[in-house]
Order: C-alpha cells, then structure tokens, then sequence
C-alpha cells in the first residue's frame, strides 16, 4: 500500500546561483546560468519558458541527473554539488521522481515490470516491490493494464503508467519535464489532475516544467519564468 | 540490486534479443565446442598411453636385488665379504614384508631357471623358465594370447613363447627368429602335453635319506641343464642341499606371441608356468648356486623382486622404504615423468588451439553487448534517471555477458562431446580396417565439462568488462536524450 503522507521541510528545494555551462569548442553555452531559487516543502512551481531557456537543465540538476558547473543545490538541506555518485544514486532512487514528455518506460517490459523497476534498484523484496507496483497502478488507472507492454498502451496510458512508477517509491519530490508535451490537451488536463491531486493530497512537492502557459497558470501555485539560462520573472499563480 | 534480480533482468533482456543472441551463444559454443574436443582428444590419448603403460607394468613396477648377494660374488674371502650389518638376503621373510608396504600391491619373486623340454618324442630343446605370478594376466603381454592363461595359480600348466613353440614344431631353429607369428600350427599345441627336465634343489637330509635318489623319474637323455644335473654325487652337499635331475609333465594352456625380451621379471623367458607352482618345483635358481655364503639357510634367496605398487606416483616412496631395508631397487620413474611433461606440453598446446576459437567467439560477445548499449542507451538512462548506480548498469552487463557464456559454454560441452564422438568413430573406423583393435581416443571427465563451462562464463564476462564499463559510464542526461 502505498502511503505518502505530508511532512515538513521534506520536498523543500534551494538554488543558490546554480550554473551549468557546456563547452562547445571554442564557446561556452549557460544553460542555466546564476539561478537562485527557494521551493519549499509541498508547493507546485510551474517553470516556465521557450526552448533552450534552461528549463530541462534546471530541473535535470534538481533531479541529480546533472551537476551544477558552480553554485549550490540543496534539496532537503543536502547539497548536490557535494555527493558523490553513490549519493546521487540514492537521493534519485528515495528521494525524488521523475516524469519526462517522453514517459520513457522501458518498451521491453510490462507496466508492472516497468514500475517495479525503481523498488529493484532499491533491493527491495520482491513480494513489497509487486504490491507497491500493484497500488501505484491502481491509483493511476491502470490495474488492468499491469501486463501490457507500453506499445499496447495510448499516450495517456502510458504517462500515467510513468507517474506510477514516479510514485512507487514514495517520493517527496515530483519532477515533471514537459508531462503533457506529448498528449492531446484532454489527456494532458488529466495527468496534471492527477499530479494536482497528489501535490494537494501527500504534500508532494511539484515541479512541472512546460512551455504552455494556460496549463501552468490553471494548476501551478507558482510560475517561474526563464530565458537564456536566467530567472526572468516568479511570482504567485494567484488564479490558480 | 540483488543477484536474482540481476540475472533476471539480464536473463529476459537475452530473451529481447533472441536472433543476435542465439547467433553469439552459438559462437561461443562453437569455441567451447573446439576447446572441449581438443582437449578431450589429448586428455582421450593421455589415459589411452597411460593404460598402456599401466599395461605394460612397466612404470608401477620396483626390480628389487639384494646388495648382500653381489657382495658376495665380488669380493673373496677374508675380506670385506661379510654382510653390513643393514644387508640382509632376499629371502620370503622380506619379500613378506616388502609386500606389507603401504601402496605396494604385491612382491613376486623373479623365479627363472633353466631346464629342458621334451615334445612328443623329439630331441630336448633347452628352454629359460619363468613363473609368472596370476596379476601377468592383465598386463599387455598377455592380449594377444592364443589358448587360455593358466587355469589356476599352481595349475601344471605351461605358456609357450611363440618362437619356442614353432621350435618344439621344428617349424624353425633359430630361436632369435623375431617372425614368428601365431598360426594354426601353433595352435595344434594347445591341450597337448611335454615334458619339463630340471635341476631340483632337494635338501641334504633328503637326498641322503632317498638315496639311491627316488624322488620322481629320472631324466633320460638329452643335456643335463647345467653342470649340476648329475644325480650324485652331490654339488653342494657342504652347502646343505643336493642338486638332482627331476621331470615334470606339463599341459600346454596357452602360445603367446610378445616379445620374451619385453616381458617383466621375465625377460628372456620363453616357457612360462604359473608362478606358486614354479616355487612347487624348487628348481635349482642361479642365486641357489652360490651357496657358500656362511648363512645358508633353508630359506633360499630370490634372485630379485618384481614389487607392484599402486600407482606410478607412489614408485618413489616405496622404492625409498625397500632402499632403507637394505636392498637395491631399480624403476623407470624418469620415463613417467617425461611422459606426463609431454602430455602436458600436448595439452596445453591443443588447450591454445582450442581456445582461439573461443577468443573469437568473445569478440562476438563484445559486438553484441556494444549494440546493445547502442540499442539501449535510452533504457541506461531511465535506469539511472529511476535510481540504478553506475555499478547497477555495469553489473548488469556483465551479467548479461555471464548468462551468454554460460548457455555458451553448456551448448559448447555438448557440442564438443558430439564432436569427439564422431573423432572417435571415425579413427576406430581407420583402426578396424588397419586390423587393430578400437581405442578409446577421446574423453570428457567431468572436470572438464565444468571448467569449460566455467572457462566460458569467465571469458565473456572479461569479454563484457568493456561494454559494461562503457555502459556504466553514460551521461543518464545524454542518455535520455538519445532517440
């Protein structure tokens, strides 16, 4: 059973003029360049901007897939700039779940096997890994769907099956890179229904990167905006 | 990740891919296969080459003479003739105890004398004598027997050499005739009975208390063996025995065609008799002549001992235990161990020959997990995006790699075992029509099967270390990204 209960700083996330900069040759590229952010525990923060603004960078060095070039990025007070890979690894398996426009489920396995693959990594047995795998399914809509592969599923389908196995191992931090880019608006409008639900429900804090701006507005309780690797504009979604 | 998981999920990603992979596990079964025959083949002649010197009883075998017995002839009187205090005859007391020995089967004497054989009513044929003890039967002398090995251990039975035999025929004269091969003249002996004339030893006592001597028919005719064959007066009555002709009947069991050269303790020979009823004639043997040593005693010194041990490996130890009991000992220890250098040097080469195959089958192992990283670049970056360490990713390589050289190595062993088998078929099929008899050629034991097994497993996993470590080290940014 899956149980995600609300916490306290747990989720809270902090840049500190984080950069990350990429070598081409001669020239140097800032895709994120002197961010400072303050996300706290259980908020949904919309970021915001074209492509190439530094969206992805900035959430890929928040998810510990990438490391800053300089300046800090605290998650739960621990500094990612400072872990080893080791530690990295960890804080990606327990603390942080990741949904990508893509949904990037393993085409060669089941929806069950897919969500049960984060639990494996976490060696965890394997009677838990499947009833987790089962409860994750069966909050996104998809018990029936358990030994289908993603092929077998519709793009809908598929990002849900994507949030379950974001969800399986009870994140604090949920972060979302362009969810609904690959979706017709009224498949879109229910993955963000549902990642409202949690952020409300469990606490979860959310971070949702998109380019579209109705959606952001309509469910974020923040939107940041960026350009050329900078913080252009962040303020309240007081529609919202 | 746990182990189960691990080769669960490299189990079912080999399934993903089942043409590439079958393709590379036959590669590396095909190298298995190679280094299996290969070394099945050499390991097939080693046995064979050692079963027949095994045989041969030429390399678990100890020739054992008594120092005291050369002393005796080389040195005159009054000097140091006397026997050290270690010397001591070899008499059936040592021989006993030669055969308490640990990893000693037994201690035969070498009984050799000679005498004279008459065969339906023709002149007397001097002849070399031998005992042969019953454990002769097995060896290599004896394979190629017309007629049957003697019946019994004391059976009044007689083995001919088969040069003798075409001479009690008068089919030749000259017993250095190395053509002689058994026929059907040969065989018209079998069953047929001759006469054996020898010099007995008979004690003092009992020649005088039988004289005139009585003790079985007289000779007739023909050359007494040796000097001592006159009935009376005694040789060596100072001595304590006498020397008298004496005849025996025998039945022929048997014509055997080895070289009487190559026969062990019996070298020279060309009648043989069973060894416990050769003892039964106390013929005169050529060590009972020299019966002037001060102790003579009743219990007369064997010439030599052929000891029979276990195993070649154990021929040092007991020859050094008969040396510290004060007797010389003679092996061909040195052969055995040349031989086991050269089929070790053999092995080792068609272990080189047959691993080539295999060290091509590992480069398919590499290209295929390098496609794989390829194919699922994307897959190693969700993996790592959803919490797999870099020694999660490269361990599943690896053990992707492992299970290929493991159905490898298992389709290999069973490959390599068809493979020997036809070797085998078709090289007994050469040796039946050369007229030889079929050889075991070819051996799988089971450490072989599991080394090759284990060899395959490890191979394609140093195989995989590359694709692993490579895999491991993707940029799970770079990763997500591929298409």
């Amino acid at each position: 059973m899956v149980t995600l209960e609300k916490s306290g700083s747990a989720g809270s996330v902090r840049t500190e003029a984080v950069c990350r900069h990429f070598r081409m040759g001669e020239s140097v590229i800032r895709a994120v360049d002197g961010i400072s952010l303050q996300i706290g525990a259980g908020e949904f923060v919309a970021l915001l901007g074209s492509s190439g603004s530094g969206k992805s960078s900035l959430l890929n060095l928040i998810a510990g897939l990438d490391r800053p070039t300089g300046g800090a990025v605290v998650v739960n007070g621990a500094n990612l700039a400072e872990m080893s890979s080791a530690e990295l690894c960890r804080y990606r398996r327990h603390s942080v779940g990741m949904v990508f426009q893509a949904f990037n489920l393993i085409g060669r396995m089941t929806l069950l096997e897919n969500v049960e693959l984060p639990l494996r990594f976490a060696e965890t047995e394997r009677g838990g890994r499947q009833a987790l795998a089962r409860e994750a399914l069966r909050r996104v809509g998809l018990e029936s769907r358990m030994t289908h592969r993603p092929s077998q599923l519709s793009g809908g389908e598929q990002q849900r099956a994507a949030l379950a196995r974001a969800l399986v191992n009870r994140p604090r931090l949920l972060l979302a890179d362009e969810p609904t880019g690959n979706l017709d608006s009224h498949t879109g409008i229910e993955i963000l229904e549902l990642l409202r639900e949690w952020n409300e429900q469990f606490g979860m804090t959310l971070v949702l990167v998109t380019h579209e701006r109705a959606l952001a507005e309509r469910y974020a309780q923040r939107l940041v905006f960026l350009a050329d690797g900078k913080v252009t504009a962040d303020h309240g979604n007081f529609g919202c | 990740m746990k182990t189960g998981d691990l080769v669960e999920l490299a189990a079912r990603n080999i399934r993903e891919s089942v043409l590439r992979n079958a393709l590379t596990t036959l590669g590396v079964g095909v190298g298995v296969a190679s280094l299996v025959a290969m070394l099945a083949l050499g390991i097939g002649l080693q046995q064979l080459a050692g079963r027949r010197l095994a045989r041969s009883g030429l390399f678990d075998t100890i020739a054992v003479t008594s120092r005291r017995s050369l002393r005796g002839f080389d040195r005159g009187p009054g000097g140091e003739a006397g026997p050290s205090a270690e010397s001591r005859p070899l008499d059936e007391p040592a021989r006993l105890e030669i055969a308490q020995l640990p990893g000693v089967l037994e201690a035969v004497p070498d009984l050799r004398f000679l005498a004279e054989v008459r065969y339906e009513g023709k002149p007397h044929l001097a002849v070399v004598v031998a005992g042969l003890p019953p454990s002769a039967r097995d060896t290599d002398a004896f394979d190629n027997l017309q007629g049957r090995f003697f019946s019994s251990p004391a059976a009044a039975e007689v083995i001919l050499q088969v040069q003798f035999a075409d001479e009690l025929l008068g089919v030749r004269e000259r017993p250095d005739d190395s053509s002689a091969k058994l026929n059907v003249q040969t065989a018209t002996l079998i069953g047929k009975e001759l006469t054996l004339r020898y010099a007995e030893r008979v004690s003092a006592e009992v020649a005088a208390a039988a004289a005139p001597p009585a003790s079985g028919k007289r000779g007739g005719g023909g050359n007494p063996p040796s000097a001592a064959a006159p009935p009376a007066p005694p040789l060596s009555a100072m001595a304590g025995f006498s020397v008298v002709p004496h005849e025996r009947a025998l039945r022929i069991a048997a014509v055997t065609d080895h070289d009487p050269e190559g026969l062990r303790g019996a070298a020279g020979a060309r009648l043989f008799l069973p060894l416990q009823m050769a003892e039964s004639l106390h013929a005169l043997l050529p060590a009972g002549l020299r019966a002037s040593e001060p102790d003579f005693s009743n219990s007369p010194a064997y010439p030599s001992l052929s000891v029979r041990v276990k195993s070649p490996n154990r021929v040092e130890a007991v020859e050094e235990a008969i040396r510290k009991m004060g007797f010389r000992t003679y092996s061909i220890l040195d052969a055995t161990r040349s031989l086991r250098r050269f089929f070790a040097v053999l092995d080792l080469f068609l272990g080189i020959f047959g691993s080539l195959a295999l060290a091509v089958a590992a480069l398919g192992i590499v290209n295929t997990l390098v496609m794989a990283i390829l194919e699922r670049r994307r897959e190693i970056g969700i993996m790592k995006a959803v919490g797999a360490s870099d020694g999660d990713v490269k361990m599943l390589f690896l053990a992707e790699a492992a299970v290929l050289g493991l159905l490898g190595g298992v389709l290999g062993v069973a490959m390599g075992w068809v493979m020997g088998r036809l070797i085998n078929a078709g090289a007994n099929l050469f040796l039946r029509r050369q007229n030889l008899p079929a050889e075991k050629l070819w051996s799988v034991p089971g450490w072989l099967v599991g080394g090759a097994i284990l060899f395959a497993v490890l191979v394609s996993m140093i195989a995989g270390l590359y694709p692993a470590a490579r895999a491991a080290r993707l940029d799970p940014v770079e990763a997500l990204r591929y298409e």
